[in-house]
């Protein structure tokens, strides 16, 4: 009996371990409908995701190392100081529609991709300065491009390039990516299917994917999505709530990763925006670097961490994750939770308690609101925290949840507000990504956006710095530049980073070559290689 | 009275008095967060347990109860007095007023109310403390929610206008406002009280639902509607069952107000 027991393991095992890189359909959730199929307008997640799955790029960011690949390109060249890259282009590769792949179509990309016309987000990446994008095709497998001015990173930035073909019929639809879409339902899903043309092989020289189909579906409900995985309609969720992902935990441990600090982080910040419908001395105290900084030691983000995230977070340390292994500067701490210093900072300052109340040195309470979107439970949970721990000090915060037009209204257009708690994803390694952040003149300089010129030295010096770091090629030039900016933004907190959550996931038992990782697309980043064990109950005789 | 009814008032007194009495009866503050017991079970100390930040369960159901049972009656009674208004100028007056008054109420009925509390709430101003905020919930809420009830006061007044008492009035005299108020609106009494006690689980409900949106009662406060966003998660309503005491509160309360209403009265 045990015999037969174990022989009809092991053949269980045999038969899945012969069919497990064979066909299968994966099944996982998009929490919103995509918005283009388009890879030159993508700009939502679930887009992101789709051109992901579906696009060729010529150069990969392997997501585990962070490292670049060659993809596409067999390799390139950065040239005259970053105002130039020349790509050599693998040969005999051919779009899902039988079309070949060609320089002409890198040059074809390109030229949409910096259509002003199309005003793609992509493309925004590269403009560098004012002026005309030059592509030249030498033959079918090399194109030189030229930008106008130096681009920090330039190489990166190809990752998100996914190349269109320049004579299919079939337009953006025709890929060179392992997928291609097949099939789509507005509101229910979106069906892609194996590209029997991809390019890349596996070790034993199989073609790759071994997928058949990737099923998205539409589900914005969250438990719903968790759910169903248990019930093993869905395979995969990235991106997972620790909430949820301690009740899957509890359904069983192996059906939950966490695969440490991702690139999202929480974030709050006061306006300081001088022409805001905000009381005078209000702005004061939201201008005062002592102020900030109390109010940033008053917060536990331990707490925070341990409570609201279940212990699947980090203190913040600055706008880098330390997921982002280059670009992180290693040299800074999280800020130290330490209401008594904060209190002497304070009263240094002309700030006193009476009656339980912090009173400054006018004699208004301290008193103010903070927003943040509803319905984003962990974000409400860190600010009610947050209310606790002031509370210690006298100041009275006022929560107010809006919903998320009404909130990017006020933060972007009226300014009427005090200040703002929300989440920040840095899609992007690169800090050039972040330079619509930096720049003064940025109109997502959160704290005051679009400063004619720098109202502040260190903003001054941010920009310069920024600057620099965008016009110079070398990467250790750069990150010195880079690591110079978290410490001016540590040191004067236009930003109060509270927490980086973990990159936690869910995957079914079922799913093979899972190796996920804190950068986007989490789980199916080797989406190539995943293939979909069958089910025991399914191969037994 | 039948037992019945004696039961549910009885009830509703005890919920009443337990609430009112919560100062008393809580264990420890609301809001305070007992950081290192977060989601702890009942115990001595915590007797319906903890929430997801450490507070205790059974001071925010009381303090709860107490905003979501004094302030729905208000929300009802502002409703109840709109639908009063509308409803019984447009059905005594008749015609155009009639056209008019119950287009407006159709409109109202039609327009979709999250999408407009979620305008109201967006247009307020920031710095409101947690207790203005739910009354400024409230009272959204008993603004917005006249519409259905005023059909129903609309009927009845119809019903009244040639009624011979009603004409008997006016051969003597009588204007019009002073008919509406001393001669129409008293026999609709048992009409609008009826729409009144309705009103109240209507809006406690509302309240709840707007809570799981995340935008009802501003924290630190607690409400039946924000201590119902626990149950949420799928799984801990089913291990930890005392998650379900403010939905068994709210589904006895309710109950308990159908209960207690005359079956003459309800609609």
């Amino acid at each position: 009996m045990r015999r037969g027991f174990y022989l009809s393991v092991l053949f269980g095992l045999f038969i899945s371990n012969s069919f497990a890189q064979q066909g299968g359909e994966l099944r996982f959730c998009l929490r919103s409908e995509p918005k283009t199929f388009d890879p030159i307008l993508v700009a939502d997640d679930s887009s992101e995701t789709i051109r992901y799955l579906t696009g060729g790029v010529l150069i990969r960011v392997n997501r585990l190392t962070q490292k670049l690949e060659p993809e596409l390109a067999v390799s390139w060249k950065v040239l005259a100081g970053g105002r130039r890259i020349d790509f050599e282009l693998r040969e005999h590769i051919y779009f899902s529609d039988g079309t070949r792949f060609s320089a002409e179509d890198v040059a074809f990309t390109m030229n949409k991709l910096l259509d002003p016309a199309l005003h793609s987000p992509t493309g925004d990446s590269f403009r560098s300065a004012p002026g005309p994008v030059k592509t030249e095709v030498y033959g079918t497998s090399r194109v030189s491009i030229t930008f106008p001015a130096p681009v920090g990173g330039l190489e990166k930035l190809f990752d998100q390039v996914a190349i269109l073909s320049s004579h299919s019929p079939q337009a953006e639809m025709a890929v060179l990516g392992p997928f291609y879409v097949a099939q789509k339902k507005p509101g229910s899903y979106v069906l892609l299917r194996r590209n029997p043309r991809y390019w890349k092989r596996d070790e034993k020289g199989r073609s790759l994917p071994y997928l058949d189909s990737i099923r998205l579906e539409i589900q914005q409900n969250r438990t719903t999505e968790a759910l169903r995985l248990t019930r093993g309609e869905i395979h995969l969720i990235s991106n997972l709530d620790p909430e949820l992902f301690d009740v899957l935990s509890a359904e069983s441990t192996t059906l939950v990763r966490d695969a440490g600090p991702s690139l999202e982080g929480e974030q709050m910040w006061f306006n300081q925006v001088l022409n805001s419908p905000v009381p005078g001395y209000k702005k004061g105290w939201f201008r005062s670097k002592t102020f900030r900084r109390a109010i940033s030691e008053s917060i536990n983000r331990e707490d925070i961490c341990r409570v609201v995230h279940r212990g699947h977070a980090r203190p913040a340390v600055g706008p880098v994750s330390p997921a982002n292994q280059f670009w992180f500067n290693r040299t800074l701490q999280p800020r130290d939770f330490n209401p008594q210093d904060a209190l002497q900072r304070l009263e240094r300052e002309g700030f006193r308690r009476e009656a339980g109340m912090l009173r400054d040195r006018e004699g208004n309470p301290v008193e103010f609101s903070l927003i943040t979107n509803s319905g984003n439970k962990p974000r409400e949970r860190m600010a009610v925290m947050i209310q606790q721990d002031l509370s210690q000090l006298g100041i009275r915060l006022n929560i107010v949840t809006l919903d998320f037009s009404s909130l990017i209204d006020r933060i972007t257009q009226t300014f009427d507000y005090e200040a703002c708690l929300l989440g920040l994803v840095n899609v992007d390694l690169d800090p050039n990504a972040q330079m619509n952040i930096w720049l003064s003149s940025a109109s997502n300089h959160q704290w005051n956006p679009s400063q004619k010129t720098p109202e502040t030295n260190w903003e001054a010096e941010i920009d310069r710095l920024m600057r620099a770091q965008a016009s110079e090629t070398d990467a250790i030039k750069r990150k010195s530049y880079f690591d110079r900016v978290q410490e001016i933004v540590w040191e004067e907190e236009p930003f109060l980073y509270l927490i980086n959550k973990n990159a936690l996931s869910a995957t079914s038992p079922n799913l093979r070559n899972v190796t996920p990782v804190v950068l986007r697309p989490q789980v199916c980043w080797n989406v190539e290689r995943l293939s979909i064990l069958p089910e025991i109950s399914e191969i037994r005789p | 009275m039948k037992p019945r009814r004696q039961f549910a008032v009885g009830i509703l007194i005890l919920v009443f008095l337990a609430s009112l009495m919560a100062n008393q009866l809580a264990p420890v503050s609301y809001s305070h967060q007992f950081r290192e017991s977060a989601n702890a079970p009942p115990s001595h100390e915590f007797p319906l347990g903890t929430d997801d930040l450490g507070r205790d369960r059974l001071s925010r159901l009381l303090y709860g109860s107490r905003i979501s049972l004094l302030l729905a009656p208000v929300a009802a009674l502002i409703a109840t007095a709109l639908a009063a208004l509308v409803g019984g100028t447009a059905g005594y007056l008749g015609g155009w007023w009639e056209r008019v008054g119950m287009g407006f109420s159709d409109l109202f009925m039609s327009l979709p109310w999250l999408f407009l509390l979620l305008t109201f709430r967006a247009m307020l101003p920031l710095n409101v403390s947690p207790l203005a905020s739910v009354i400024i919930t409230f009272t959204l809420l008993g603004l917005l929610g006249w519409a259905a009830a005023a059909r129903v006061v609309c009927a009845g007044a119809r019903a009244l206008r040639n009624s011979e008492f009603v004409l008997q009035a006016r051969t003597h005299g009588c204007g019009d406002f002073r008919l509406l108020i001393w001669h129409v609106l008293p026999p609709l009494k048992p009409v609008l009280y009826a729409q009144f006690w309705i009103s109240i689980p209507v809006f406690i409900l509302s309240e709840a639902n707007l809570g799981v949106l995340g935008l009802g009662v501003a924290e630190p406060l607690p409400s039946w509607g924000n201590l119902l966003r626990d149950l949420e998660n799928y799984r801990a309503a089913l291990t930890s069952p005392w998650l379900l005491a403010p939905l068994f509160l709210l589904v006895l309360v309710v109950a308990c107000f159908q209960t207690v209403l005359p079956e003459e009265d309800l609609p």
